[in-house]
Protein backbone atom coordinates (compact mmCIF):
# COMPACT_ATOMS: atom_id res chain seq x y z
CA UNK A 1 0.00 0.00 0.00
CA UNK A 2 2.64 2.41 0.78
CA UNK A 3 4.17 1.69 -2.68
CA UNK A 4 0.83 2.62 -4.24
CA UNK A 5 0.91 5.93 -2.44
CA UNK A 6 4.43 6.64 -3.27
CA UNK A 7 3.63 5.89 -7.65
CA UNK A 8 0.96 8.24 -6.74
CA UNK A 9 2.63 11.01 -5.22
CA UNK A 10 5.37 10.88 -7.25
CA UNK A 11 2.39 10.50 -10.06
CA UNK A 12 0.24 13.90 -9.11
CA UNK A 13 4.09 15.90 -7.87
CA UNK A 14 4.87 15.31 -12.16
CA UNK A 15 1.25 16.29 -13.26
CA UNK A 16 1.81 19.54 -11.03
CA UNK A 17 4.89 20.25 -11.95
CA UNK A 18 4.06 20.38 -15.42
CA UNK A 19 2.63 23.14 -17.70
CA UNK A 20 0.00 21.08 -19.06
CA UNK A 21 -2.13 20.38 -16.03
CA UNK A 22 -2.34 24.60 -15.19
CA UNK A 23 -2.72 25.29 -18.50
CA UNK A 24 -5.75 22.82 -18.12
CA UNK A 25 -7.06 24.03 -14.70
CA UNK A 26 -7.03 27.63 -16.28
CA UNK A 27 -8.96 26.92 -19.59
CA UNK A 28 -11.32 24.94 -17.44
CA UNK A 29 -11.62 27.35 -15.11
CA UNK A 30 -12.84 30.53 -17.64
CA UNK A 31 -15.44 28.52 -19.51
CA UNK A 32 -16.69 26.92 -16.59
CA UNK A 33 -16.72 30.27 -15.05
CA UNK A 34 -18.81 31.58 -18.25
CA UNK A 35 -21.01 28.93 -18.01
CA UNK A 36 -21.33 29.30 -14.32
CA UNK A 37 -22.32 33.06 -14.95
CA UNK A 38 -24.35 31.98 -18.15
CA UNK A 39 -26.53 29.78 -15.73
CA UNK A 40 -27.15 32.40 -13.08
CA UNK A 41 -28.43 35.01 -15.77
CA UNK A 42 -30.77 32.38 -16.99
CA UNK A 43 -31.85 31.69 -13.20
CA UNK A 44 -32.10 35.41 -12.93
CA UNK A 45 -34.41 35.97 -16.27
CA UNK A 46 -36.60 33.13 -14.83
CA UNK A 47 -37.02 33.90 -11.24
CA UNK A 48 -38.45 37.24 -12.45
CA UNK A 49 -41.10 35.57 -15.02
CA UNK A 50 -41.99 32.93 -12.89
CA UNK A 51 -44.67 32.85 -10.56
CA UNK A 52 -43.87 29.55 -8.70
CA UNK A 53 -40.14 29.05 -6.60
CA UNK A 54 -40.44 25.41 -7.56
CA UNK A 55 -36.47 25.78 -9.45
CA UNK A 56 -33.48 27.33 -7.04
CA UNK A 57 -30.70 28.28 -8.19
CA UNK A 58 -29.09 25.10 -6.78
CA UNK A 59 -30.96 23.43 -10.38
CA UNK A 60 -29.38 25.67 -11.95
CA UNK A 61 -26.14 25.21 -11.32
CA UNK A 62 -26.52 21.44 -10.43
CA UNK A 63 -28.15 20.33 -13.58
CA UNK A 64 -27.01 22.55 -16.07
CA UNK A 65 -23.22 23.85 -14.95
CA UNK A 66 -22.31 20.27 -13.78
CA UNK A 67 -23.41 18.67 -17.10
CA UNK A 68 -21.97 21.22 -19.07
CA UNK A 69 -18.78 20.54 -17.20
CA UNK A 70 -18.91 17.38 -17.97
CA UNK A 71 -18.89 17.76 -21.76
CA UNK A 72 -15.70 19.74 -21.22
CA UNK A 73 -13.98 17.58 -18.89
CA UNK A 74 -14.52 14.85 -21.50
CA UNK A 75 -12.81 16.89 -23.58
CA UNK A 76 -9.96 17.56 -21.29
CA UNK A 77 -9.51 14.78 -19.31
CA UNK A 78 -7.86 12.28 -22.02
CA UNK A 79 -5.52 15.12 -22.26
CA UNK A 80 -4.38 14.27 -19.01
CA UNK A 81 -4.56 10.70 -18.95
CA UNK A 82 -2.38 10.37 -22.53
CA UNK A 83 0.45 10.60 -20.61
CA UNK A 84 0.16 7.98 -18.25
CA UNK A 85 1.60 5.07 -19.79
CA UNK A 86 1.89 5.65 -23.28
CA UNK A 87 4.79 8.90 -22.20
CA UNK A 88 6.49 6.29 -19.91
CA UNK A 89 7.03 3.68 -22.71
CA UNK A 90 7.97 5.85 -25.06
CA UNK A 91 10.86 7.43 -22.81
CA UNK A 92 11.70 3.97 -21.40
CA UNK A 93 11.10 5.36 -18.23
CA UNK A 94 8.54 2.79 -17.69
CA UNK A 95 11.35 0.06 -16.50
CA UNK A 96 11.88 1.56 -13.70
CA UNK A 97 8.50 0.89 -12.47
CA UNK A 98 8.33 -2.65 -13.94
CA UNK A 99 12.33 -3.82 -12.38
CA UNK A 100 10.73 -2.54 -8.89
CA UNK A 101 9.53 -4.67 -6.68
CA UNK A 102 5.79 -3.51 -6.78
CA UNK A 103 2.95 -5.43 -8.91
CA UNK A 104 1.30 -4.40 -11.88
CA UNK A 105 -1.71 -3.73 -10.13
CA UNK A 106 0.10 -1.33 -7.45
CA UNK A 107 1.35 0.73 -10.56
CA UNK A 108 -2.08 0.87 -11.86
CA UNK A 109 -3.65 1.64 -8.64
CA UNK A 110 -0.74 4.33 -7.86
CA UNK A 111 -0.98 6.27 -11.36
CA UNK A 112 -4.82 6.15 -11.05
CA UNK A 113 -4.39 7.79 -7.75
CA UNK A 114 -2.25 9.74 -8.84
CA UNK A 115 -4.70 11.12 -11.52
CA UNK A 116 -7.45 11.21 -8.92
CA UNK A 117 -5.01 14.06 -7.00
CA UNK A 118 -5.24 15.90 -10.17
CA UNK A 119 -8.93 14.89 -10.80
CA UNK A 120 -9.98 16.36 -6.87
CA UNK A 121 -8.62 19.63 -7.61
CA UNK A 122 -10.47 20.35 -10.31
CA UNK A 123 -13.51 19.23 -8.64
CA UNK A 124 -12.71 21.53 -5.84
CA UNK A 125 -12.11 24.85 -8.01
CA UNK A 126 -15.43 23.94 -8.69
CA UNK A 127 -17.08 23.44 -5.57
CA UNK A 128 -15.71 26.89 -4.74
CA UNK A 129 -17.27 28.65 -7.64
CA UNK A 130 -20.21 26.74 -6.71
CA UNK A 131 -19.86 28.03 -2.91
CA UNK A 132 -19.45 31.58 -4.21
CA UNK A 133 -23.40 31.71 -4.32
CA UNK A 134 -23.81 31.33 -0.44
CA UNK A 135 -22.88 34.74 -0.24
CA UNK A 136 -26.27 35.99 -1.84
CA UNK A 137 -28.54 32.98 -1.09
CA UNK A 138 -29.57 30.37 0.31
CA UNK A 139 -27.78 27.59 -1.15
CA UNK A 140 -29.32 23.69 -1.07
CA UNK A 141 -25.59 22.15 -0.19
CA UNK A 142 -27.13 18.58 -0.84
CA UNK A 143 -28.10 19.11 -4.48
CA UNK A 144 -24.73 20.87 -4.47
CA UNK A 145 -22.67 17.86 -3.19
CA UNK A 146 -24.56 15.48 -5.19
CA UNK A 147 -24.20 17.23 -8.12
CA UNK A 148 -20.35 17.21 -7.38
CA UNK A 149 -20.21 13.65 -6.26
CA UNK A 150 -21.45 12.61 -9.43
CA UNK A 151 -18.74 14.66 -11.62
CA UNK A 152 -16.51 13.79 -9.57
CA UNK A 153 -17.09 9.71 -10.10
CA UNK A 154 -17.65 10.68 -14.03
CA UNK A 155 -14.66 12.36 -14.22
CA UNK A 156 -12.83 8.98 -12.44
CA UNK A 157 -14.46 6.83 -14.93
CA UNK A 158 -13.08 9.08 -18.10
CA UNK A 159 -9.72 9.17 -16.00
CA UNK A 160 -10.01 5.11 -15.50
CA UNK A 161 -11.13 4.44 -19.45
CA UNK A 162 -7.95 7.38 -20.54
CA UNK A 163 -5.94 5.30 -18.24
CA UNK A 164 -6.59 1.87 -20.37
CA UNK A 165 -6.04 3.99 -23.21
CA UNK A 166 -2.70 5.22 -22.68
CA UNK A 167 -1.44 1.54 -21.93
CA UNK A 168 -2.05 0.45 -25.43
CA UNK A 169 0.14 2.80 -27.21
CA UNK A 170 3.35 4.36 -27.23
CA UNK A 171 2.06 8.24 -28.97
CA UNK A 172 0.29 10.00 -26.41
CA UNK A 173 -1.26 12.09 -28.95
CA UNK A 174 -2.51 8.78 -30.45
CA UNK A 175 -3.45 7.61 -26.89
CA UNK A 176 -5.85 11.00 -26.18
CA UNK A 177 -7.82 10.95 -29.31
CA UNK A 178 -8.49 7.16 -28.53
CA UNK A 179 -8.90 7.79 -25.23
CA UNK A 180 -11.60 10.64 -26.73
CA UNK A 181 -13.03 8.80 -28.97
CA UNK A 182 -13.91 5.51 -26.46
CA UNK A 183 -15.34 7.68 -23.73
CA UNK A 184 -17.84 9.63 -26.69
CA UNK A 185 -18.83 6.49 -27.49
CA UNK A 186 -20.08 5.21 -24.21
CA UNK A 187 -21.55 8.92 -23.72
CA UNK A 188 -23.95 8.12 -26.92
CA UNK A 189 -25.00 5.15 -25.93
CA UNK A 190 -27.77 6.27 -24.45
CA UNK A 191 -29.01 8.14 -27.55
CA UNK A 192 -28.38 4.65 -29.38
CA UNK A 193 -30.35 2.87 -27.36
CA UNK A 194 -33.26 5.73 -27.52
CA UNK A 195 -33.21 5.96 -31.36
CA UNK A 196 -32.49 2.26 -32.46
CA UNK A 197 -35.01 0.68 -29.76
CA UNK A 198 -35.36 -2.67 -32.23
CA UNK A 199 -31.88 -3.13 -31.78
CA UNK A 200 -31.16 -6.02 -29.61
CA UNK A 201 -30.54 -5.07 -25.63
CA UNK A 202 -31.30 -1.68 -26.10
CA UNK A 203 -32.12 -1.44 -22.70
CA UNK A 204 -28.89 -2.86 -21.43
CA UNK A 205 -26.95 -0.75 -23.86
CA UNK A 206 -28.54 2.54 -22.82
CA UNK A 207 -28.33 1.42 -18.93
CA UNK A 208 -24.05 1.28 -19.58
CA UNK A 209 -24.11 4.93 -21.09
CA UNK A 210 -21.97 7.28 -18.93
CA UNK A 211 -24.50 9.95 -19.35
CA UNK A 212 -27.72 8.32 -17.73
CA UNK A 213 -25.97 7.49 -14.31
CA UNK A 214 -25.32 11.67 -14.04
CA UNK A 215 -29.00 12.39 -14.31
CA UNK A 216 -29.82 11.23 -10.97
CA UNK A 217 -27.19 12.63 -9.01
CA UNK A 218 -27.33 16.11 -10.40
CA UNK A 219 -30.97 16.06 -9.66
CA UNK A 220 -29.95 15.64 -5.72
CA UNK A 221 -30.95 11.29 -5.70
CA UNK A 222 -27.38 9.88 -4.40
CA UNK A 223 -28.55 6.49 -5.27
CA UNK A 224 -26.30 3.06 -4.57
CA UNK A 225 -26.67 1.77 -8.58
CA UNK A 226 -25.62 4.77 -9.96
CA UNK A 227 -22.38 5.11 -7.69
CA UNK A 228 -21.47 1.34 -8.07
CA UNK A 229 -22.06 1.44 -11.60
CA UNK A 230 -19.29 4.37 -12.07
CA UNK A 231 -17.29 2.35 -9.62
CA UNK A 232 -17.28 -0.85 -11.52
CA UNK A 233 -16.63 1.21 -14.83
CA UNK A 234 -13.28 2.76 -12.98
CA UNK A 235 -12.64 -1.00 -12.11
CA UNK A 236 -12.98 -2.67 -15.14
CA UNK A 237 -11.11 -0.04 -17.28
CA UNK A 238 -8.35 -0.52 -14.42
CA UNK A 239 -8.41 -4.47 -14.55
CA UNK A 240 -8.06 -3.93 -18.65
CA UNK A 241 -5.19 -1.75 -17.55
CA UNK A 242 -3.41 -4.55 -15.59
CA UNK A 243 -4.45 -7.35 -18.24
CA UNK A 244 -2.83 -5.08 -21.23
CA UNK A 245 0.44 -4.79 -19.20
CA UNK A 246 0.90 -8.25 -18.42
CA UNK A 247 0.85 -8.88 -22.01
CA UNK A 248 3.91 -6.62 -22.84
CA UNK A 249 6.32 -8.26 -20.32
CA UNK A 250 5.69 -11.89 -22.86
CA UNK B 1 23.15 -24.18 -3.56
CA UNK B 2 26.07 -21.75 -3.55
CA UNK B 3 25.69 -19.29 -1.04
CA UNK B 4 28.09 -17.26 -3.10
CA UNK B 5 25.63 -17.41 -6.20
CA UNK B 6 24.08 -14.39 -6.70
CA UNK B 7 21.73 -14.78 -9.88
CA UNK B 8 21.34 -17.78 -11.32
CA UNK B 9 19.90 -19.04 -15.21
CA UNK B 10 19.68 -21.55 -17.60
CA UNK B 11 18.35 -22.37 -21.18
CA UNK B 12 16.38 -18.75 -20.97
CA UNK B 13 15.45 -18.38 -24.21
CA UNK B 14 13.30 -15.33 -25.67
CA UNK B 15 11.59 -15.80 -28.67
CA UNK B 16 9.25 -13.22 -30.89
CA UNK B 17 7.14 -15.29 -33.49
CA UNK B 18 9.48 -16.64 -35.78
CA UNK B 19 12.29 -15.02 -34.75
CA UNK B 20 14.67 -16.18 -31.56
CA UNK B 21 16.29 -13.29 -30.10
CA UNK B 22 17.39 -15.02 -27.14
CA UNK B 23 18.63 -19.02 -27.03
CA UNK B 24 19.95 -21.47 -24.26
CA UNK B 25 21.36 -18.86 -22.25
CA UNK B 26 22.89 -19.87 -19.01
CA UNK B 27 24.89 -17.80 -16.45
CA UNK B 28 26.18 -18.13 -12.78
CA UNK B 29 26.99 -15.33 -11.26
CA UNK B 30 29.03 -14.97 -8.08
CA UNK B 31 29.57 -12.34 -5.44
CA UNK B 32 32.03 -9.58 -6.30
CA UNK B 33 32.22 -10.98 -9.97
CA UNK B 34 31.60 -8.36 -12.95
CA UNK B 35 30.50 -10.24 -15.81
CA UNK B 36 30.61 -8.51 -19.26
CA UNK B 37 28.35 -9.46 -21.92
CA UNK B 38 29.68 -8.64 -25.54
CA UNK B 39 28.30 -8.62 -28.76
CA UNK B 40 27.67 -6.92 -32.07
CA UNK B 41 24.34 -4.69 -32.40
CA UNK B 42 20.97 -6.62 -32.20
CA UNK B 43 22.73 -10.13 -30.68
CA UNK B 44 20.08 -9.85 -27.79
CA UNK B 45 22.51 -8.11 -25.22
CA UNK B 46 19.64 -6.30 -24.31
CA UNK B 47 16.82 -8.52 -24.59
CA UNK B 48 19.06 -11.12 -22.31
CA UNK B 49 19.12 -8.22 -19.55
CA UNK B 50 15.96 -7.28 -19.87
CA UNK B 51 14.85 -10.90 -19.22
CA UNK B 52 17.36 -10.91 -16.29
CA UNK B 53 15.90 -7.98 -14.91
CA UNK B 54 12.18 -9.26 -15.00
CA UNK B 55 11.54 -6.12 -17.21
CA UNK B 56 10.36 -8.90 -19.97
CA UNK B 57 9.20 -12.56 -19.44
CA UNK B 58 11.59 -15.34 -21.10
CA UNK B 59 9.48 -17.73 -23.65
CA UNK B 60 11.78 -20.70 -21.83
CA UNK B 61 13.85 -21.20 -18.69
CA UNK B 62 14.08 -19.32 -15.70
CA UNK B 63 15.83 -16.73 -13.25
CA UNK B 64 16.97 -17.42 -9.81
CA UNK B 65 17.71 -14.25 -7.87
CA UNK B 66 19.60 -15.54 -4.61
CA UNK B 67 17.72 -18.47 -4.83
CA UNK B 68 14.35 -16.73 -5.61
CA UNK B 69 12.57 -17.60 -8.60
CA UNK B 70 12.28 -14.71 -10.40
CA UNK B 71 8.62 -15.67 -12.12
CA UNK B 72 7.18 -16.87 -9.26
CA UNK B 73 8.03 -13.86 -6.78
CA UNK B 74 8.91 -11.26 -8.14
CA UNK B 75 8.72 -9.04 -5.39
CA UNK B 76 11.75 -11.09 -3.50
CA UNK B 77 13.30 -11.11 -6.50
CA UNK B 78 13.24 -7.83 -7.91
CA UNK B 79 14.39 -6.17 -4.17
CA UNK B 80 17.83 -7.62 -4.92
CA UNK B 81 17.79 -6.22 -8.35
CA UNK B 82 18.94 -2.86 -9.66
CA UNK B 83 18.65 -2.29 -13.52
CA UNK B 84 19.92 0.58 -15.33
CA UNK B 85 18.45 0.46 -19.34
CA UNK B 86 19.73 1.50 -21.96
CA UNK B 87 18.03 4.82 -21.41
CA UNK B 88 18.06 5.85 -18.17
CA UNK B 89 14.72 5.58 -16.92
CA UNK B 90 14.33 9.06 -15.48
CA UNK B 91 11.56 11.75 -15.30
CA UNK B 92 12.56 15.29 -16.56
CA UNK B 93 10.72 16.99 -14.59
CA UNK B 94 11.53 15.52 -10.91
CA UNK B 95 14.81 16.87 -9.54
CA UNK B 96 17.46 14.19 -8.59
CA UNK B 97 16.84 13.92 -5.02
CA UNK B 98 12.78 13.56 -5.61
CA UNK B 99 13.57 10.95 -8.07
CA UNK B 100 16.11 9.00 -6.55
CA UNK B 101 13.96 9.16 -3.48
CA UNK B 102 11.06 7.75 -4.98
CA UNK B 103 12.99 5.10 -6.47
CA UNK B 104 14.52 4.18 -3.16
CA UNK B 105 10.36 3.87 -1.71
CA UNK B 106 9.51 1.72 -4.72
CA UNK B 107 12.37 -0.28 -3.56
CA UNK B 108 10.51 -0.57 -0.23
CA UNK B 109 13.29 1.61 1.79
CA UNK B 110 11.97 2.73 4.94
CA UNK B 111 11.92 6.55 5.25
CA UNK B 112 15.00 7.34 7.84
CA UNK B 113 17.18 4.53 5.64
CA UNK B 114 16.12 6.11 2.62
CA UNK B 115 17.87 9.65 3.40
CA UNK B 116 21.45 7.76 4.01
CA UNK B 117 21.29 5.65 0.30
CA UNK B 118 20.46 8.71 -1.43
CA UNK B 119 23.96 10.21 -0.06
CA UNK B 120 25.25 7.21 -0.59
CA UNK B 121 23.97 6.98 -4.27
CA UNK B 122 24.76 10.07 -4.69
CA UNK B 123 28.03 10.71 -3.62
CA UNK B 124 28.86 7.21 -5.68
CA UNK B 125 27.92 8.93 -9.05
CA UNK B 126 29.25 11.88 -8.56
CA UNK B 127 26.08 13.86 -7.91
CA UNK B 128 26.76 15.57 -4.22
CA UNK B 129 26.42 18.98 -5.78
CA UNK B 130 23.41 17.77 -8.12
CA UNK B 131 20.65 17.09 -6.17
CA UNK B 132 18.25 20.13 -6.22
CA UNK B 133 18.62 20.17 -10.13
CA UNK B 134 15.78 18.84 -12.54
CA UNK B 135 16.76 16.03 -14.25
CA UNK B 136 15.34 17.26 -17.85
CA UNK B 137 18.34 19.95 -17.33
CA UNK B 138 20.67 17.53 -17.03
CA UNK B 139 23.66 16.70 -19.58
CA UNK B 140 23.33 12.90 -20.99
CA UNK B 141 26.30 12.40 -19.09
CA UNK B 142 24.80 12.98 -15.91
CA UNK B 143 21.73 11.45 -16.68
CA UNK B 144 23.42 8.16 -16.97
CA UNK B 145 24.38 9.54 -13.72
CA UNK B 146 21.29 9.52 -11.92
CA UNK B 147 20.28 6.41 -13.95
CA UNK B 148 23.18 4.57 -12.15
CA UNK B 149 22.48 5.85 -9.10
CA UNK B 150 18.61 4.59 -9.38
CA UNK B 151 20.08 1.33 -10.14
CA UNK B 152 22.28 0.99 -6.64
CA UNK B 153 20.01 3.46 -4.15
CA UNK B 154 19.05 0.06 -2.39
CA UNK B 155 22.12 -1.54 -2.66
CA UNK B 156 20.98 -3.95 -4.51
CA UNK B 157 22.76 -7.41 -4.32
CA UNK B 158 23.12 -7.83 -8.70
CA UNK B 159 23.19 -4.77 -10.60
CA UNK B 160 22.56 -5.41 -14.09
CA UNK B 161 23.88 -2.21 -16.58
CA UNK B 162 22.48 -2.02 -20.63
CA UNK B 163 25.58 0.27 -21.87
CA UNK B 164 26.25 2.04 -18.73
CA UNK B 165 29.17 3.96 -20.55
CA UNK B 166 27.27 5.04 -23.78
CA UNK B 167 27.41 8.74 -24.37
CA UNK B 168 30.16 9.71 -22.27
CA UNK B 169 32.80 11.65 -22.51
CA UNK B 170 36.15 9.73 -22.48
CA UNK B 171 36.35 11.29 -18.66
CA UNK B 172 32.89 10.41 -17.54
CA UNK B 173 33.79 6.47 -18.84
CA UNK B 174 36.74 6.71 -16.74
CA UNK B 175 34.61 7.67 -13.53
CA UNK B 176 31.65 5.37 -14.43
CA UNK B 177 34.42 2.23 -14.81
CA UNK B 178 36.07 3.20 -11.60
CA UNK B 179 32.36 3.21 -10.15
CA UNK B 180 31.95 -0.10 -11.45
CA UNK B 181 34.99 -1.93 -10.47
CA UNK B 182 34.03 -0.33 -7.03
CA UNK B 183 30.86 -1.69 -6.69
CA UNK B 184 32.16 -4.78 -7.92
CA UNK B 185 33.78 -5.93 -4.74
CA UNK B 186 30.46 -6.16 -2.67
CA UNK B 187 27.32 -6.61 -5.59
CA UNK B 188 27.96 -9.41 -8.31
CA UNK B 189 27.55 -7.07 -12.23
CA UNK B 190 26.22 -8.06 -14.99
CA UNK B 191 26.88 -5.61 -17.81
CA UNK B 192 26.95 -5.15 -21.61
CA UNK B 193 28.69 -3.63 -24.19
CA UNK B 194 29.63 -3.52 -27.85
CA UNK B 195 33.40 -1.89 -26.66
CA UNK B 196 35.87 -4.19 -26.32
CA UNK B 197 38.06 -2.20 -24.13
CA UNK B 198 35.40 -1.08 -21.83
CA UNK B 199 34.92 -5.16 -21.28
CA UNK B 200 38.31 -5.79 -20.82
CA UNK B 201 39.18 -3.15 -18.40
CA UNK B 202 36.42 -3.51 -16.06
CA UNK B 203 35.24 -7.33 -16.45
CA UNK B 204 36.02 -10.16 -14.67
CA UNK B 205 34.52 -12.57 -17.03
CA UNK B 206 33.04 -11.86 -20.22
CA UNK B 207 30.73 -13.43 -22.23
CA UNK B 208 30.39 -13.21 -26.72
CA UNK B 209 26.67 -13.15 -27.70
CA UNK B 210 26.44 -13.70 -31.34
CA UNK B 211 22.77 -13.79 -33.18
CA UNK B 212 21.36 -14.38 -29.48
CA UNK B 213 23.32 -17.74 -28.45
CA UNK B 214 26.76 -17.50 -26.21
CA UNK B 215 29.63 -18.44 -28.29
CA UNK B 216 32.02 -17.74 -25.90
CA UNK B 217 32.47 -17.63 -22.26
CA UNK B 218 35.80 -17.51 -20.19
CA UNK B 219 37.49 -15.37 -17.34
CA UNK B 220 39.26 -12.35 -18.59
CA UNK B 221 42.28 -13.51 -17.23
CA UNK B 222 41.94 -17.00 -19.30
CA UNK B 223 41.11 -15.03 -22.34
CA UNK B 224 44.61 -12.59 -21.79
CA UNK B 225 46.41 -15.56 -20.74
CA UNK B 226 44.78 -17.76 -23.51
CA UNK B 227 46.85 -20.80 -24.59
CA UNK B 228 48.38 -19.57 -28.02
CA UNK B 229 48.25 -22.09 -30.94
CA UNK B 230 51.16 -20.45 -33.10
CA UNK B 231 54.75 -18.84 -32.24
CA UNK B 232 56.07 -16.05 -34.37
CA UNK B 233 59.71 -16.06 -35.30
CA UNK B 234 62.32 -13.42 -37.06
CA UNK B 235 65.74 -14.89 -38.58
CA UNK B 236 67.85 -12.90 -40.29
CA UNK B 237 69.26 -15.88 -41.28
CA UNK B 238 66.82 -18.53 -42.56
CA UNK B 239 66.84 -21.92 -42.05
CA UNK B 240 65.98 -24.84 -44.02
CA UNK B 241 62.16 -25.67 -43.90
CA UNK B 242 62.96 -29.21 -42.11
CA UNK B 243 65.35 -27.70 -39.66
CA UNK B 244 62.55 -25.99 -37.96
CA UNK B 245 60.07 -29.09 -38.83
CA UNK B 246 61.80 -31.16 -36.40
CA UNK B 247 61.45 -28.93 -33.61
CA UNK B 248 58.93 -30.81 -31.21
CA UNK B 249 55.63 -29.16 -31.43
CA UNK B 250 55.52 -27.38 -34.26
CA UNK B 251 53.14 -29.14 -36.43
CA UNK B 252 53.23 -26.27 -39.44
CA UNK B 253 55.54 -23.74 -41.22
CA UNK B 254 53.88 -21.13 -43.18
CA UNK B 255 56.88 -18.67 -44.50
CA UNK B 256 55.82 -14.65 -43.88
CA UNK B 257 58.62 -13.43 -46.07
CA UNK B 258 61.09 -10.63 -44.74
CA UNK B 259 62.51 -14.09 -42.74
CA UNK B 260 59.44 -14.39 -40.56
CA UNK B 261 57.55 -16.75 -40.04
CA UNK B 262 55.02 -18.21 -38.38
CA UNK B 263 54.84 -21.81 -36.46
CA UNK B 264 51.60 -23.52 -36.09
CA UNK B 265 52.22 -25.37 -32.95
CA UNK B 266 50.35 -28.74 -31.59
CA UNK B 267 47.71 -28.34 -28.61
CA UNK B 268 49.62 -27.10 -25.31
CA UNK B 269 53.20 -27.27 -26.80
CA UNK B 270 55.75 -24.27 -26.20
CA UNK B 271 58.83 -24.43 -28.34
CA UNK B 272 59.65 -21.24 -27.58
CA UNK B 273 63.05 -22.53 -25.70
CA UNK B 274 63.90 -25.33 -28.18
CA UNK B 275 63.35 -22.64 -30.70
CA UNK B 276 65.72 -20.12 -28.88
CA UNK B 277 68.15 -23.30 -28.58
CA UNK B 278 68.54 -24.30 -31.94
CA UNK B 279 68.78 -21.10 -33.52
CA UNK B 280 71.82 -20.13 -30.99
CA UNK B 281 73.26 -23.64 -32.26
CA UNK B 282 72.42 -23.51 -35.80
CA UNK B 283 73.29 -19.64 -36.18
CA UNK B 284 70.18 -18.45 -37.64
CA UNK B 285 70.56 -15.03 -36.22
CA UNK B 286 67.54 -14.69 -34.44
CA UNK B 287 66.09 -11.01 -33.77
CA UNK B 288 62.36 -11.82 -32.62
CA UNK B 289 60.04 -14.94 -31.37
CA UNK B 290 56.77 -14.43 -29.37
CA UNK B 291 53.64 -16.13 -29.21
CA UNK B 292 50.97 -15.21 -30.93
CA UNK B 293 48.00 -14.86 -28.77
CA UNK B 294 44.82 -14.36 -29.41
CA UNK B 295 43.22 -10.93 -28.18
CA UNK B 296 39.46 -10.23 -27.20
CA UNK B 297 39.36 -8.24 -30.33
CA UNK B 298 40.40 -10.89 -32.50
CA UNK B 299 38.13 -13.52 -30.89
CA UNK B 300 35.34 -11.29 -31.03
CA UNK B 301 35.66 -10.66 -34.81
CA UNK B 302 36.26 -14.38 -35.33
CA UNK B 303 33.48 -15.41 -33.57
CA UNK B 304 30.98 -12.80 -34.78
CA UNK B 305 31.65 -12.28 -38.42
CA UNK B 306 30.97 -15.38 -39.37
CA UNK B 307 28.17 -15.98 -41.90
CA UNK B 308 26.73 -19.25 -40.33
CA UNK B 309 23.16 -19.02 -39.29
CA UNK B 310 23.26 -19.78 -36.00
CA UNK B 311 20.06 -19.04 -35.85
CA UNK B 312 18.14 -20.66 -38.61
CA UNK B 313 19.69 -23.53 -36.49
CA UNK B 314 18.27 -22.58 -33.37
CA UNK B 315 14.66 -21.68 -34.59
Amino acid sequence: MSKVLSIAGAESRRIFVSPLAWAVLAVLQVILGIFFVLYLNAYAQAAQVATDQSFGVADYIGGGLYSSANVVLLLVIPLMTMRLFSEERKSGSITLLLSSPVSLIEIVLGKFLGLGTFLLFAVGLLTLMSLTLMTGTDLDLGRIAAGLLGLFLMMLAFGAAGLFVSTLTREPVIAAVAGFGLLLVFWVLQGVSQSMTALPFAGAIGYLSLIGHFDNLRRGIVSTADVVYYLLFVTFFLWLAVLRLDLERT
Amino acid sequence: MDADVLLETRGLTKRFGQNTAVADFGLSLHKGEIVGLLGPNGAGKTTTLRMLAGCLAPSQGDVRICGVDLAEQPKAAKRAIGYLPERPPVYGELSVDEYLRYCAALRGLRSQARREALNRAKQACGLTDAGDKLIGTLSTGYQQRVGLAQAIVHSPRVVILDEPTVGLDPIQIREIRGLIRGLGEAHGIILSSHILPEVQAVCDRVMIIHRGRVVYSDTMAATTQAQFEAVLITLTRSPAVTALQQIAGVRGIEELGGGQWRLRLADGADPRQALAQAAVAGDWGLIELKAEIKTLEERFVELTSSDEPALRQAA
